[in-house]
């Protein structure tokens, strides 16, 4: 090297995507747990799609494969997919997911550090638009053991329906929807008493907080560590919490609590893992909060109001669509600029 | 009583490195062969020459006057005859040469006549005119004539003086030493300036890993019975020695970029101008030495009080460069400039040589895209985003980024210390600063114009450099190739008589090898007779020199010329 600093600290991309890596174990280990060891063959399945995208890809455009691939940002996008698909999702679309996401939405706009959309999530939206049906059907906890498990993932024909369900958050808007028709038999009942049910836990769906308590730890750990900043998942819980707040406070046998909201979904894996995402999100202090409020009230109104069982993968995409405009104005004065 | 003290934005921790070159006191160099002492080193205009070879001249006596309205004066660091005035190399990454007047010691290190002055009775404007003449400029990199620095603002007096003992980079001790071992004469070019300056108070910040400096200073303070000067302990963070960080932390006030802090009723000096100052106005004595740390990859790392001139390999073998060594910087790891050779000379703004190893600063993982972490934007003390600098600077979009305020950066490379992508941020602000001052030439001002030649050379070197180093490998693959051969086939005469300077390719490195392996050993044992005594052993000492250089030149006969470099 010519020219100063002739030193540097010890950091890499890698070792920031190995901490990232390391800070989901927590919730896998939770997810096993509860929803059985198929999701390990998910992540495996995601892992070894997004390397050889990534692979492929590198060759053809001519850059430095084991550089690129030990990067481990392929395997980061593949375990958010893992994590954010239903863990029984068929393997050729676990494959196909990864594949978009690293293919086209990362790699076909310039690799690393260029794509302005998180690969994972629009991956998701891409999926659940193309197979409604199969990205709805998420088992509850315990009920299925891993053989029948792997049989959905590798075997041909379905019967899901009979078996699996919505997640805790679809049914229970579907629920709140119906209790708040006359002539439903579930009317007047309020989220409180409609999530006695056994698919509930304490307070989101059974086992999914525990999951989700999981993604927490792991995503306080990444603080510690500074990977990330408080800003974008203080703001993206917060602004969660506080839409979900006011409706369930002005009306609360309409909508779920705050609570409920947090800790189901991928509220968590949204906060710490997903908005993080440096390349796809904002970037100063303000341009963060910003965008991970955002990020919060559009999650809480596409679950409350939209379609989709969840909402943090269109108001990620949505929000990432904003970055420019968020990080150009919230340029943070300079030095000897400021206004005290 | 606690001061309250300001935080700066950013700023890193890279290892001190300091307490290696500290553990011994301030040591002089023995008089070199020749000085070579380069008119131009400070800030400003070309200082001319005022002798001619053949010239004898006396320690202290002005070789440069001062030329324009920002200049500086030049003068002999020691007693001889000028030998020749001519561009020689420089210490500085481009490889340029600048006009440089040789000097011959005599050996008597006779001062000529010195002009002291009362600082307290003389008008200010002659004060200021003395000190230009008598070259003080500022010790702490930056080199900019101090008698200009020395007018108070508008207002005709100043709210705070600073003087900066904060030392931020990595290495660097000399201003350390200088504090524990002469503070007591700092203080009194201090107390000078203040006058000059008609400074409300004094505060002298020092990082709070120098303790023993920070006490130094106050125990002078109190022994002085001045009031209004207090010495301050600051954290340790790098770039709390940058003036405008320093200014920051001690008084809150952030000058921005481009305006005078004396607008701001502050002022900044380093440690070792004001020592300079007490040396110019106690004395006479004009700037023609200064204390340099040697530091790295190194035996003894430590402090040299080193006259201006002085070849730089001069000073280093006192601490025993370690044979890997590859390369002097200049100044710290942060900020210093790798340098061309290693015999350039000692100059004013040679606070510390450098001596580096490809083990001590590796050279930097592969470089990976941004990933717009903010890593960067964290660690600016200037509060810049420094991945949209790049990015622009990249795309060689230099209107955009100088929205983004390029030229607000001070080049302190934290930014590029923390990239977990490796990239080489402040080589690309550095490229984008002198293509705008490339592209604003009719504009710009005759040294905005020197250091966009400066930059532009430097680029071509570099360019030059990784080509020639490209061609020495594979050189160094044919060699090998040829050794290979050779060893293979018949047998050899250069091998057998391995003493002989016949240039024969094969075993040449060889050669080469033991021949240095044995003008260093006898160095070695030459020095260690010396060792004790320093200047009464000076021609032992040269004589060691001379025989290590005359080593190498026989041994550069025996290097067969390779092929294709
Ligand atoms: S630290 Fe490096 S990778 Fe991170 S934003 Fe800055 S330039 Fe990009
Ligand atoms: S080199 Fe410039 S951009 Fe980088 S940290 Fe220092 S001031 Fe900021």
């Amino acid at each position: 090297m010519i020219n100063s600093p002739f030193v540097r600290k010890a950091a890499s991309v890698q070792q920031v995507m190995l901490q990232v890596l390391l800070a989901l174990v927590p919730g896998i280990a939770a997810y096993v747990w509860f929803f059985g060891a198929g999701i390990l063959v998910q992540l495996a399945l995601a892992s070894a799609a997004a390397l050889a995208g990534e692979a492929a890809m590198l060759a053809i455009r001519g850059k430095p494969k084991a550089l690129f691939l030990g990067d481990l940002s392929a395997i980061v996008t593949a375990w958010l997919i893992a994590l954010t698909f239903p863990p029984i999702v068929p393997w050729w679309l676990t494959v196909t997911a990864t594949l978009l996401a690293i293919v086209v939405v990362k790699q076909l706009y310039g690799g690393l550090g260029q794509n302005p959309f998180n690969p994972a999530m629009a991956a998701f939206c891409l999926m659940i638009v193309a197979y409604p049906a199969l990205m709805s059907q998420w088992p509850a906890a315990g009920q299925l053991d891993f053989s029948s498990q792997l049989q959905l993932i590798f075997g041909g024909a379905r019967q899901v329906d009979a078996i699996t369900g919505a997640t805790p958050l679809d049914a229970l808007r579907t629920a709140l929807r119906a209790a708040a028709n006359p002539d439903s038999q579930l009317h007047g009942l309020r989220a409180a008493q409609l999530m006695d049910g056994p698919a509930y836990g304490m307070l989101g769906g059974k086992g999914g907080e525990w999951v989700t308590l999981g993604f927490l730890l792991g995503g306080l750990w990444l603080l510690q560590r500074r990977i990330i900043t408080w800003h974008i998942p203080g703001a993206f819980c917060l602004a969660l919490a506080a839409s979900a707040g006011l409706l369930w406070a002005v009306r609360p046998e309409g909508f779920a609590s705050p609570v409920f909201h947090l800790a189901s979904g991928g509220a968590m894996l949204g906060a710490f893992f997903i908005l993080t995402d440096p390349v796809s999100g904002a970037t100063t202090p303000r341009g963060k909060l910003l965008f991970a409020a955002g990020a919060g009230v559009l999650t809480f109104v596409i679950r409350a109001f939209g379609a989709y069982p969840d909402g943090v993968a269109f108001a990620t995409l949505l929000m990432n669509l904003c970055v420019p405009l968020i990080d150009m104005n919230t340029q943070a004065p300079v030095f000897g600029h400021k206004k005290d | 009583m606690l001061r309250k003290l300001f935080k700066f934005h950013g700023g890193v921790k890279p290892q001190t490195n300091k307490v290696q070159s500290t553990t011994q006191p301030i040591a002089p160099v023995p008089l070199p062969e020749r000085l070579v002492i380069p008119l131009h080193q400070a800030v400003g205009g070309h200082p001319r020459p005022l002798v001619a070879p053949g010239d004898k001249v006396f320690k202290g006596q002005r070789i440069g006057g001062a030329d324009g309205s920002l200049s500086s004066a030049v003068h002999a660091s020691t007693s001889g005859i000028v030998r020749d005035v001519a561009p020689a190399l420089m210490p500085h990454t481009s490889g340029l040469t600048t006009l440089s007047v040789v000097i011959e010691p005599d050996g008597e290190d006779r001062w000529g006549e010195l002009d002291k002055v009362n600082y307290r009775t003389t008008p200010p404007d002659e004060l200021r005119d003395f000190l230009r003449d008598a070259g003080v400029v500022g010790l702490g990199g930056a080199v900019f004539p101090s008698y200009a620095k020395l007018k108070p603002g508008k207002e005709g007096r100043l709210k705070t003086l600073v003087i900066n003992g904060a030392e931020c980079e990595p290495f660097i001790t000399c201003d350390d030493l200088l504090m524990r071992e002469r503070a007591a004469d700092m203080l009194k070019g201090i107390v000078a300036m203040r006058h000059m300056l008609q400074a409300e108070e004094v505060l002298i910040g020092i990082e709070d890993n120098k303790p023993e400096a920070v006490a130094a200073v106050q125990t002078a303070i109190a022994a002085s019975g001045q009031t209004g000067i207090e010495a301050v302990a600051i954290p340790t963070r790098y770039p709390a020695g940058g003036a405008k960080q320093l200014i920051r932390v001690l008084t809150g006030i952030e000058v921005p970029h481009g305006r005078r802090s004396t607008d701001f009723g502050v002022q900044c000096f380093n440690v070792g101008t004001a020592y300079s100052i007490f040396e110019a106005l106690e004395f006479g004595r004009p700037l023609i030495s200064r204390v340099v740390t040697v530091a790295g990859n190194v035996d003894l790392p430590r402090n040299y009080e080193v006259l201006i001139g002085t070849p730089m390999d001069h000073v280093v073998r006192l601490s025993g460069a370690r044979a890997d060594t590859d390369r002097y910087i200049m100044g710290g790891p942060m900020m210093g400039v790798r340098l061309p050779a290693f015999d350039v000379p000692v100059v004013k703004a040679t606070n510390c040589i450098l001596v580096g190893s490809p083990a001590l600063f590796p050279p930097p993982p592969p470089e990976m895209p941004c990933i717009r972490c903010g890593e960067c934007a964290k660690a600016c003390p200037a509060d810049l985003a420094p991945f949209e600098m790049y990015w622009f600077s990249r795309s060689k979009n230099f209107g955009k980024a100088q929205e983004y305020h390029l030229f607000d950066c001070i080049e302190c490379g934290c930014c590029s210390f923390v990239c977990p992508s490796h990239i080489p941020l402040v080589d690309y602000f550095r490229f984008s600063k002198s293509e705008i001052w490339a592209r604003e030439r009719d504009k710009s001002s005759s040294d905005a114009a020197r250091d966009r030649f400066e930059f532009k050379n430097f680029r071509q070197e570099r360019e030059k450099q990784e080509k020639a180093e490209k061609l020495a490998a594979k050189a160094a693959a044919t060699r090998e190739k040829v050794a290979a051969d050779s060893q293979a086939g018949t047998a050899n005469p250069a091998a057998e008589a391995p003493d002989t300077a016949k240039p024969t390719a094969p075993s040449a490195e060889d050669t080469k090898r033991a021949l240095i392996a044995a003008a260093m050993e006898k160095a070695r044992q030459q020095k260690a007779q010396v060792a004790p005594k320093n200047t009464e052993q000076l021609s032992a000492e040269t004589q060691a020199d001379i025989d290590a250089i005359e080593a190498r030149r026989a041994v550069s006969a025996a290097t067969p010329p390779t092929p294709d470099a």
